[in-house]
């Protein structure tokens, strides 16, 4: 997920229908479906648009528009939020569902999954009660041919009455035709929608409230489908249609569950007839090899240490593999650095321009690229891996009975997991929890799992000061290292998580339905391309941004004289007494504080405050930055606090500002400052304690 | 054979049941009409998460994750 253009609700559909229709006559395209259905990977196949998508319920909680030429036509496409149904509650759906209703588009792409079509055409049977203008994407064809489900198009599209494209967007099959299906819709094409056929009791209440609906003024709204929505006292469109149209409406009758259920039973028996004439299962299907493989990744005894070994996996190949390119990268560094020390003009210019630009900034963004681009580029790609397979939602059903008993919510175990990418995008991605004191529980404790930023500080403290031996078995030991540091941040997710619950955040867990898509094969050059383009740029990208000015900040902070001192060393002097007790030092602490922006150029600082120089030095090799720390009294316990503060200190900067955009408030912004860094504080305080009291250190 | 109405956390691993109530009401009862929990629907245990709960059912082709509160809500018609 990346983190533009996120915003949902009402606000998105108000700047929708507000945006100007794009150039003259331009056909408008929405694109409707599932979760899990593959819908935006038809979306970025038609427009060529790069946008993430994984394979969990509720992904896509932005809309992304793109265009799309075909046949000398260019047409506007709008992604909308997969949602289940459009008579639901959530934000996502109210999104959809106004943009099909209010937006006027003109064609409705409802993208279905061929592995489960009889789910899909219920949303299919309820966007045909809404506009007739419809193509049905029948997506994932490849995957039910190796399931052995043949879906009968042509009996699907006479079925529901609209045109039925059978397509596998991965591999780019099928598009063309559905391009020639929505340009012949758009262009006016007669179809003939399916009505669904409700019970006599719905059916006269419609009959009864339709007539009053006659002379609403400005809504194009199909009226069948607004008497439906009255009948069953749909609260949420009505409120959206007083808006939209500013017209009264009658009183509906409020049918309360049994109209409700009557309608939503009618359109599911309608869904399953339809289903059962167009789709043939063949009989000898073989064994189930995904449920198979569910069974072990889930069982009692095999499911969370196959899960930690993915994930110490995940880690020991990070490090293992991250060690030489690191290298490589700080020597080409090196080289350019020495070639641009040489380089004439600098004679022209003051000396501290010379320090500016070259000790600190040019410094600082060499540190940050070559210890944070190879594991990145290591990590995102494997974990985008694990993310495309389907086994993320696994993780959260291993997972669920632990949060539900910390008063939290099962999908917190995926806002979790996105966490080890980007906080600030594990953050907003707590939009898939709809309780809002849920949310906030999985907003505030996201940030216990260390994201991408502060993993190269857990990885090059565990190869330095646990990972002794060095070589295979040393970073063997390091991954053992960082994966326990993980453990620690998921334990003390869960035990905040229950003490908010109990104090500030009390309440009930809400209800927990999560859909566990099927396992997909992976497609490994999309997920090398994309992975590296939108996870690790970005984020590397963010890095940049921040690490620049902040090398100017602090070579000038170190370089700026204040009572004998420099500004860092007099800061880090202050901070003295309270790291000692932490079992740090000041400059640690320093170095913390000045890594808000990001938390990328921790160590950079702590070393060059340590080398008292006022620049930042690179150190060629883990060796070499492990004489600096031990010749400025680092011991494993400082590593270990170090690492424990890595994984419990206030969010960076870019986190505390998407949680106060997510949460829209100050108050619980700064919640999410303090919860972690008392968490931290306390920790270390301690393990230092401990540490002294038993005489190990 | 024997039927009886058991609520649907008590339907043993692999074992297949068919809705005759839901029990709930408001949001989650929408959320589970959406997703074809309705009157008359086969629903078949699939998976156990390690902890027992939740578990995981089959409903119209889709694999369903439930936590026990909301499963103990949906009662199924079960062989005895």
């Amino acid at each position: 997920m990346g983190l533009t253009k996120q915003s949902t609700g009402s606000g998105v559909l108000k700047e929708l229908l507000s945006a100007p229709p794009g150039r003259e006559g331009e056909p408008v395209i929405a694109l409707a479906g599932n979760p899990n259905t593959g819908k935006s990977t038809v979306f970025n196949s038609l427009t060529g648009m790069n946008q993430h998508t994984g394979n969990w319920p509720g992904k896509t909680v932005a809309v992304a528009q793109g265009r799309y030429r075909y046949g000398g036509r260019s047409y506007r496409l709008v992604d909308l939020p997969g949602t289940y149904s459009l008579l639901s509650m959530s934000a996502e759906e109210e999104v959809a569902r106004d943009f099909i209703c209010f937006g006027r588009p003109d064609v409705t792409v409802v993208v279905t999954d061929a592995t489960c079509l009889e789910r899909n055409l219920n949303l299919v049977l309820q966007v045909l009660e809404i506009t007739p203008r419809v193509v049905v994407c029948v997506n994932l064809m490849e995957e039910a041919a190796r399931k052995k489900i043949r879906v009968d198009l042509a009996k699907l599209s006479r079925e529901l009455g609209v045109p039925a494209v059978g397509t596998s967007a991965r591999s780019g099959q099928g598009l063309d035709e559905l391009k020639a299906a929505i340009a012949r819709v758009a262009a006016g094409e007669k179809t003939a929608p399916r009505r669904v056929a409700y019970p006599r009791e719905v059916e006269a209440a419609v009959a009864a409230v339709k007539p009053l609906l006659e002379n609403l003024s400005g809504a194009a709204v199909n009226r069948r489908w607004l008497a439906l929505r009255l009948v069953e006292g749909d609260e949420a469109l009505l409120a959206s249609l007083a808006r939209m149209t500013a017209g009264e409406l009658p009183p509906g009758n409020r049918g309360g569950d049994g109209m409700r259920d009557a309608i939503a039973a009618a359109i599911v028996a309608e869904a399953e007839k339809i289903f059962r004439r167009v789709v043939t299962l063949e009989q000898d299907r073989g064994p189930d090899l995904g449920r198979k493989i569910d069974e072990a990744l889930t069982s009692k005894t095999w499911g969370i240490p196959l899960m930690l070994c993915l994930l110490g996996l995940v880690f020991w190949l990070t490090v293992q593999g991250a060690n030489y390119p690191s290298e490589l990268l700080a020597g080409a560094f090196a080289r350019a650095e020495s070639w641009l020390a040489g380089q004439a003009f600098w004679a022209l210019l003051p000396e501290w321009v010379f320090g500016l630009v070259v000790l600190g900034v040019f410094r600082t963004l060499a540190w940050v690229v070559s210890v944070m681009l190879p594991p990145m580029a290591i990590f995102f790609p494997l974990f985008t891996l694990l993310e495309d397979l389907g086994y993320l939602p696994r993780v959260a059903f291993n997972l669920d009975h632990y949060f539900k008993k910390a008063c939290a919510h099962g999908k917190q175990a995926l806002t979790m997991c996105m966490g080890f990418g980007c906080n600030a995008a594990g953050v907003t991605a707590c939009r898939i929890i709809d309780s809002p004191r849920e949310r906030m529980l999985a907003i505030i404790t996201n940030n216990f799992v260390p994201c991408n930023g502060r993993f190269p500080i857990l990885i090059t403290l565990a190869a330095i000061f646990f990972g002794g031996a060095g070589g295979a078995p040393g970073n063997g030991l390091a991954a053992l290292t960082v994966l326990a540091m993980v453990l620690v941040g998921v334990a003390v997710t869960l035990a905040m998580s229950k003490l908010l619950a109990k104090t500030i955040l009390r309440g009930l867990p809400s209800s927990f339905i999560l859909e566990m898509p099927p396992f997909r094969k992976p497609q490994v050059g999309r997920i090398l391309v994309r992975s590296v383009l939108d996870r690790t740029l970005f984020v590397l990208g963010r890095a940049v941004m921040v690490a620049a000015p902040a090398g100017a900040v602090i070579w000038l902070l170190a370089n700026i004289p204040a009572g004998g001192r420099s500004l860092l060393a007099y800061g880090a002097g202050l901070l003295e007494p309270a790291g000692r007790a932490m079992g740090l030092d000041g400059c640690i602490l320093m170095a913390f504080l000045l890594g808000l922006p990001a938390n990328e150029i921790v160590i950079p600082i702590a070393v060059m405050s340590y080398l008292g120089m006022g620049v930042l030095e690179e150190p060629q090799s883990l060796a070499a930055l492990r004489d600096v720390l031990t010749a400025n009294g680092w011991t494993w316990l400082t590593a270990l606090n170090v690492m424990l503060l890595t994984l419990m200190h206030f969010p960076c900067g870019t986190t505390l500002l998407t949680i106060r955009k997510e949460t829209r408030s100050w108050k619980w912004t700064l919640v999410a400052f303090l919860v972690p860094t008392a968490a931290g504080a306390a920790a270390c305080l301690l393990s230092a304690a401990a540490a002294r009291l038993l005489g190990l250190v | 054979m024997k039927f009886q109405q058991i609520p649907l956390c008590a339907l043993p691993l692999g074992g297949a049941g068919i809705v005759r109530e839901l029990a709930v009401s408001g949001a989650t009862r929408r959320r589970m009409l959406d997703l074809g929990l309705v009157q008359g629907t086969r629903v078949e245990a699939v998976l156990r998460s390690p902890a027992g709960d939740p578990k995981a059912y089959r409903v119209r082709g889709a694999l369903i994750a439930l936590r026990s509160e909301e499963a103990g809500q949906i009662l199924v018609e079960y062989p005895k």
